[in-house]
């Protein structure tokens, strides 16, 4: 055995937990032979199956045998557990046990004012990755020590094996499986190596990069790159890569957070062909089908929210409706996943407190999970994940022996987990023999009989009291007991006055009899005895039938204004309609609008109904939906990696956020398609997305299906962080001047034309470098550039490297001197999509004009205007007029401006911005004419679907408030039955701009 | 680096941030002006369809409907199918304080320190802005210059928006004290808060609320001395307060915190007036019981909170209105209050009518800065301060001002915008229109 043992052992194909070998031993050898029988158990062998009257043998840490017809050999320690159960133990799938408290990089100086090192790379000594988020060469089993305390919570919960990681950085490293038993590192280790670890959060990483969230992910997807270009390449050596590449092998797990990051990091898993395990935050519920969808393996939280005070009603308001929902619906989080058939398993991770963990538990179980998809969560199903099926998870001959003995139905409130046993190694979490000593008892104190002793409460903490029927006096008792000793006082204060103090221990348990020595207040003593004679009676404090629990709809998206039924797209046929078509036939008067399909059918005079349903448009205006080139909503964890002058490599389609409320109000301004673009903190951003405001559906398919892809260059006082509020201390990163920029471009340039023209010849043996695609597009004319602009030079500037490296401008946004070169651009055919009126914010818009756009316009530059602020764009009607106010543009080309012009820039005008047979019914009905102050968008379709319908609106309002009612009713409740409370606190959601830096918000996404 | 920036100061200011050499201040009136064939909205819910007005020596001497009577030496404007509005006033805005919001040198709107009671907007109004006339040009024709900041930001004076010097536009000088009331301070954006920060925040909260009633409980016994041992220049400013001379601007914006400045105004027996005002229609009550106005900031601006209605700036006015509290209105920051009629207008579809959404920025802001017995409406007697626009003043699409008068002085209505729109329409040979 000792010997074939150091074979596995040496071989390295797994740390054996049962011997310390190399391990000298001071005085004798203590090896005992761990012999035990465990018999007439219910023993829940795994969640589907169970059995009575059971015995389990074990030995040497190992199962023997589990069954009914075993019988128990001899030399072996016999447990009767007649009317106890054995479960296999826990196993909880996500935890940091047993790793170092990880130092937190402080970010923030205080006093408002942010202090930044400017750290570009890697600051650790040795051969590691350029980023120190990248940091697979992080492998637990070099940091992992045994910490019996932090054990201890996890064992009284029954859970006897965890998986424990370092949970800092973007690539972690390796996890491990250990068994919390009480001994050495060397002996605990189930599996030195047990996953990959992943998450969107850099951690303690010093770089500066990545600061957002899309940078997080362009981050991990290059080193995938990296990795695989690291095999084949002789040039560096970067243990970082070998270890990420090492690493693949072992099953992938992903810390994620909200159920919108399950669905980024399933995107990344695709494209690399791996499958993640999601460690979530447990919201899977809002997104049930999509998280369904990417077909992996869940590791959920069961950390509900608690309560929120609502009793002060103005303070309630500053608690969301998507809190007073989560709170809701949360608990459901188990048994939607299991409805799902999702595999899932559930970690004990996220806890206020360990005890929270089996009340929470039975809080999913109340709201709809199985009893055995619960067990099937804690065992079997982290064992699979995490590849020690062989070995535990189940009670079966050959496993470890790792067990749990309860006192009945683990699931049940009154249930008591006595011992948990891992490795075959005993752990009293509540002593067995410790019989429940509650009940009536007749207690006799050296003759002064007629007293009753009761002890209620529960079995882990007595209430007792001591009654006198002859005078009814009563009195509450000090009652403690350990072990089979107990000991008690007490007062009566009433004649006869008894105040005594009482000390004794069970003697009998059939009834159960206490004798013992009393001594009384004078200093006399005599003896005691109390003798079991009924059960408490049951009513005493009878449990409230638990109505079932009822629940509100899953609204889409989970916010506020989100829909319980989405709304259909429809034909349908605008009647009598002043019809702004931009085209030919310019805006038409008592004119008719078919839809069907989600496409224009026809528009016409007279035009027959059919099938569709007929919307009488008389005195209402209709026109094609409001495009806007430069917006920032929908946008999660950052717009701006600004902490590189080029990041092309970043993408706003990792990061799309379907649950923003700026889409719905945007759609209540009448907008349809927005560009989410990059920020603008470097000359040469990221990529951008283009997306349709599909209220309700999931990122991907918010997106502008076929649309070219952007990316997002800028110029001026941003790019040379001429505003910027952090007090940078150190190198300053470049450019700090316009002069700077321009190089920023021909080198980077320069570098994608050597780049293309290497892989053209060596294929992949050129690194592939993400950054530097995004450029080879520009240069391809696959890619098109929108550029944020302001003075005159630097916009010269730029037409100027772009002729000279031979790529084109697309667009030049916000261009607030546009009007001073309009010529140029016009003969560069380079659009501009500008503010109708800002000005007078920094210095250089020192000389922007609302004249601007009418300008540009006249010349023959496509002219569009734009937002950049959420406000703004649900008004750009408005600011379309603006035109007309400034300079009298006509009212038919000021629409133009945010509609059909902004359609031409995104080369998506052959699908909307006009109204024409054949495009998208993205189309809007106003109750005015649309440039006036006084129109209302009363309804916005896209694709023929009416996201936004006034009439709607306010029915979906009055149903908000009811549910809300409903929901904070049932709070109250909850907090009267002795839930404990949260205090509202009013979360500002987040709202993007250019210049909006991540840089202090930025901390832990999955938070 | 110093002298650098010494000389690319100097190379720019002159070029940037002084007045317009041929944007001249007007002079004072001196023949009478009429203006025929109007439809004049009066501030006051009046439109008089077809109406005449008669200014003269720099006030309104007659009104009504049809043709003005003869009157000698008259400048006679046909106006014909326009309008004519009081000029648009602009409460709580630092227009004249900052030139560009991201260039510190022209920033003079927020002086440092809590408890600037004596701090003083007017000193540094700088009628040369290049801002201003663009402003002027939208109808907005006087404005309340607004310190901000700190605890007690300062006080605010009323000027007229066409003036050689601070003093020239003076209107009512040191009018209002402006107190931001302590809030809890919002959270870092994605933070998640523990009941902790709430705990602090209260703290802080109540330490700055005892701060202020210290100050204010030693300023009114100082107000009552009658002759201090040692002058307080803080308590002094402060004596307007108690003798009713000066109002009291608190801003908040909850309702609960708008309940707590009622009832610190009450306690001081000082007027007071709510700004910002967000939540202002839950408490609508409270305040009309008080007699307490509101200047609400914007209606072009975001729910506070995702589940508000998401019309609900739009509405605000409106419900108040409807609440029977005194609102007036201002839009934001100073080159953005051109925007002002359009706040206003905003609020139309919404719940008011256009004559009452003139009113919140004509007389209702007026009243509120205690200044509508002379101006805020056009009615006999008042100050001829007004405009003549083309079509209706409160819509973009029709907005256009033909002629501005400011206490009867017809002003310049050029501006930097204007010019170079010019400039650039000439160089591409298009008609600037």
């Amino acid at each position: 055995m000792k010997k074939l043992l150091l074979i596995l052992f040496l071989s390295g194909c797994f740390l054996e937990n049962h011997a310390q070998e190399t391990f000298p031993v001071n005085g004798s050898y203590d090896i005992r032979p761990g012999l035990f029988a465990f018999t007439n158990a219910t023993i829940v062998i795994n969640a589907d199956q169970t059995i009575q009257n059971g015995t389990l043998l074990i030995k040497d840490g190992v199962i023997e045998s589990v069954g009914t017809q075993v019988t128990v050999p001899k030399g072996y320690v016999s447990v009767d557990l007649k009317g106890k159960y054995i479960y296999p133990s826990l196993i909880d799938a996500f935890s940091t046990y047993g790793m170092p408290e990880a130092p937190r990089q402080a970010f923030n100086a205080g006093g408002g004012r942010t202090v930044r090192q400017q750290v570009f790379t890697t600051t650790k000594p040795g051969a590691y990755a350029w980023n120190e988020a990248i940091r697979p060469e992080m492998n637990a089993k070099a940091v992992f020590s045994v910490n019996q305390k932090s054990a201890e919570d996890f064992k009284k919960n029954g859970f006897g094996i965890v998986q424990t990681l370092i949970r800092d950085g973007i690539a972690r490293g390796s996890s491990m499986v250990v068994s919390l038993v009480d001994d050495a590192a060397q002996k605990v280790v189930l599996k030195d190596e047990a996953g990959a670890q992943y998450s969107f959060s850099k951690g303690t990483a010093a770089t500066n990069y990545p600061s957002s969230l899309m940078g997080s992910i362009a981050l991990l997807r290059q080193t995938y790159y990296d990795a695989q270009w690291y095999k084949s390449q002789n040039k560096e050596y970067n243990i970082s890569l070998a270890e990420f590449n090492r690493l693949q092998n072992l099953p992938q797990f992903f810390e994620t957070g909200d159920v919108l990051n399950v669905l980024r990091a399933d995107k990344i898993g695709d494209e690399f062909a791996k499958q993640y395990v999601f460690k979530t935050d447990g919201k899977e519920y809002q997104r049930i089908d999509a998280v369904k969808a990417t077909g992996g393996s869940f590791i959920i939280p069961v950390s509900f929210p608690k309560p929120y005070d609502v009793e002060d009603p103005y303070d309630a308001r500053d608690i969301s409706y998507s809190q007073l929902k989560d709170w809701d619906l949360a608990p459901t989080n188990p048994a939607v996943l299991e409805k799902a058939g999702v595999k899932f398993a559930i970690t004990s991770y996220g806890l206020d407190k360990p005890a929270d963990f089996w009340t929470n538990i039975r809080t999913a179980i109340e709201n709809g999970l199985s009893e055995k998809q619960a067990l099937k969560s804690l065992t079997e199903t982290p064992a699979e994940l995490l590849g020690i099926s062989s070995k535990t998870g189940s009670l079966a001959k050959g496993k470890n022996a790792d067990f749990i003995i309860t006192s009945g139905n683990l699931f049940k409130k009154e249930t008591i987990i006595y011992e948990n046993w891992i490795d075959g190694k005993q752990y009293v979490a509540n002593k067995m023999d410790v019989r429940d000593l509650r009940g009536n008892y007749a207690l006799n104190i050296d003759g002064t009989s007629n007293l009753t002793l009761k002890i209620a409460g529960s079995a882990s903490s007595y209430e007792v009291t001591v009654e006198r029927a002859a005078d009814s006096a009563k009195a509450k008792a000090n009652f403690s007991r350990s072990g089979d000793m107990v000991s008690m006082n007490f007062d009566l204060k009433k004649t006869p006055p008894v105040s005594v103090r009482l000390s004794g221990a069970i003697t009998s348990l059939n009834p159960v009899t206490i004798k013992g020595d009393a001594v009384f207040a004078d200093g006399s003593s005599g003896k005691w005895a109390a003798i079991f004679k009924q059960a408490i009676s049951e009513s005493a404090k009878p449990e409230l039938a638990k109505a079932s629990v009822t629940h509100g709809p899953v609204i889409y998206p989970f916010t506020a204004n989100g829909y319980s039924a989405a709304p259909k797209q429809e034909a349908i046929l605008f009647k009598n309609a002043t019809v702004w078509t931009n085209e030919k036939d310019g805006i038409l008067q008592n004119a008719d609008v078919l839809i069907e399909g989600g496409k224009i059918k026809a528009v016409g005079k007279n035009l027959s109904a059919g099938n569709a349903k007929v919307i009488d448009a008389t005195g209402k205006h209709l026109s094609p939906g409001i495009v806007d080139e430069h917006s920032h909503i929908a946008a999660t964890g950052g717009i701006n990696e600004g902490t590189q002058a080029v990041s092309a490599e970043v993408r706003i389609a990792d990061v799309l956020n379907s649950d923003d409320i700026n889409i719905y109000r945007q759609l209540a301004g009448g907008v349809t398609t927005s560009h989410i673009l990059h920020g603008s903190a470097n000359p040469i951003g990221g990529q951008t997305q283009l997306i349709k405001l599909r209220w309700g559906k999931t990122p991907e398919q918010l997106k502008f299906e076929g649309s070219d892809g952007f990316i997002k260059f800028a110029l001026g006082e941003n790019v040379k962080q001429s505003n910027s509020g952090a007090f940078i201390t150190g190198p300053m990163r470049f450019p700090q001047t316009r002069m700077g920029v321009e190089q920023v471009y021909i080198d980077e340039f320069t570098r994608a034309k050597e780049y293309k023209a290497a892989r053209s010849v060596k294929g992949n043996t050129v690194r592939r470098d993400l950054e530097l695609d995004a450029i080879a597009e520009i240069l391809d004319k696959k890619r098109f550039i929108t550029c944020h602009s302001y003075v005159q030079s630097e916009i010269n500037m730029l037409m100027h490297v772009a002729d000279s490296m031979g790529f084109k401008i697309n667009t030049f946004t916000h261009i607030l001197e546009g009007y001073k070169l309009a010529d140029k651009m016009k003969e560069h055919h380079i659009a501009g999509s500008t503010f109708s009126d800002w000005w007078a914010y920094k210095m250089e818009v020192a000389e922007a004009i609302p004249y601007n756009g009418k300008l540009m316009h006249e010349v023959g530059v496509l002219t569009g205007f734009n937002s950049d602020d959420a406000e703004m764009a649900r008004r750009l009607n408005q600011e379309a007029a603006k035109a007309v106010t400034y300079g009298n543009l006509s009212q038919e080309d000021a629409l133009k401006l945010v509609t059909l012009n902004p359609a031409k820039m995104l080369h998506v005008d052959n699908r909307i911005g006009s109204i024409k047979a054949g495009k998208d019914a993205d189309l809007v009905l106003w109750s005015d004419n649309p440039l006036s102050i006084y129109a209302k968008a009363e309804k916005t379709f896209v694709d023929g679907i009416a996201y936004w319908d006034i009439d709607e609106n306010a029915i979906r309002e009055k149903d908000m408030k009811a549910e809300e009612g409903r929901i904070i009713q049932r709070m109250l409740e909850a907090k009267g039955n002795g839930s404990a409370a949260q205090r509202p606190a009013f979360q500002r959601p987040r709202l993007y701009e250019c210049e909006t830096l991540e840089e202090d918000a930025f901390k832990d996404f999955t938070k | 680096m110093k002298k650098i920036i010494v000389n690319f100061l100097s190379a720019l200011l002159p070029a940037l941030a002084f007045g317009q050499a041929n944007i001249v201040p007007a002079k004072s009136q001196t023949a009478p002006v009429i203006i025929n064939g109007a439809t004049i909205h009066t501030g006051n819910n009046q439109v008089i369809n077809n109406g005449y007005l008669i200014l003269a020596q720099g006030k309104i001497t007659a009104m009504g409907e049809g043709s003005a009577p003869v009157t000698t030496g008259a400048e006679i404007i046909n106006a014909q199918g326009k309008h004519v509005y009081p000029g648009f006033i602009c409460p709580l805005t630092d227009l004249g304080l900052v030139e560009f919001e991201a260039v510190k040198a022209s920033v003079d709107n927020e002086e440092t320190g809590d408890l600037n009671t004596h701090v003083r907007s007017i000193v540094a109004y700088n009628t040369d802005s290049k801002v201003i006339p663009t402003v002027r040009s939208n109808g907005v024709l006087m404005a309340q210059i607004t310190p901000e900041g700190g605890l007690i930001s300062g006080q605010s004076s009323v000027v007229v928006l066409d003036a050689w010097n601070w003093q020239d536009a003076a209107y009512k000088t040191d009018i209002a004290m402006h107190v931001n009331w302590p809030v809890i301070a919002q959270q870092r954006f994605g933070q998640t808060s523990g009941p902790q920060f709430l705990e602090l925040q209260k703290d802080r909260i109540q330490k700055s609320i005892d701060v202020l009633n210290e100050l204010f409980s030693q300023a009114k016994g100082y107000s009552e001395l009658a002759k201090p041992a040692v002058i307080n220049t803080r308590f002094e400013a402060m004596k307007g307060l108690f003798d009713g001379n000066k109002k009291l601007f608190i801003e908040a914006n909850k309702a609960k915190d708008i309940l707590q400045a009622i009832n610190f105004s009450k306690k001081y027996n000082v007027k007071a007036v709510i700004t910002g005002g967000a939540e202002s229609y839950l408490v609508a009550d409270a305040l009309k019981d008080n007699n307490i106005p509101v200047i609400l900031r914007e209606t072009q601006t975001l729910p506070d909170k995702e589940d508000d209605d998401v019309y609900l700036p739009y509405k605000l006015p409106g419900l108040l209105q409807k609440a029977g509290v005194t609102y007036g209105l201002t839009g934001i920051g100073f080159w953005r209050q051109r925007n002002l009629p359009f706040e206003a207008g905003n609020a139309v579809p919404y719940g008011l009518t256009k004559e009452q959404a003139l009113s919140m920025i004509t007389l209702n802001n007026a009243k509120i800065l205690g200044i509508d017995k002379t101006t805020g409406s056009l009615e006999v007697g008042k100050d001829a301060t007004l405009f003549i626009s083309k079509g209706d003043a409160l819509d973009m699409l029709t907005l256009n001002v033909e002629e501005a008068f400011i206490q009867g002085r017809k002003i310049n209505l050029d501006n930097l915008h204007k010019q170079l729109y010019k400039r650039y329409a000439d160089k591409y040979g298009v008609k600037a229109e």
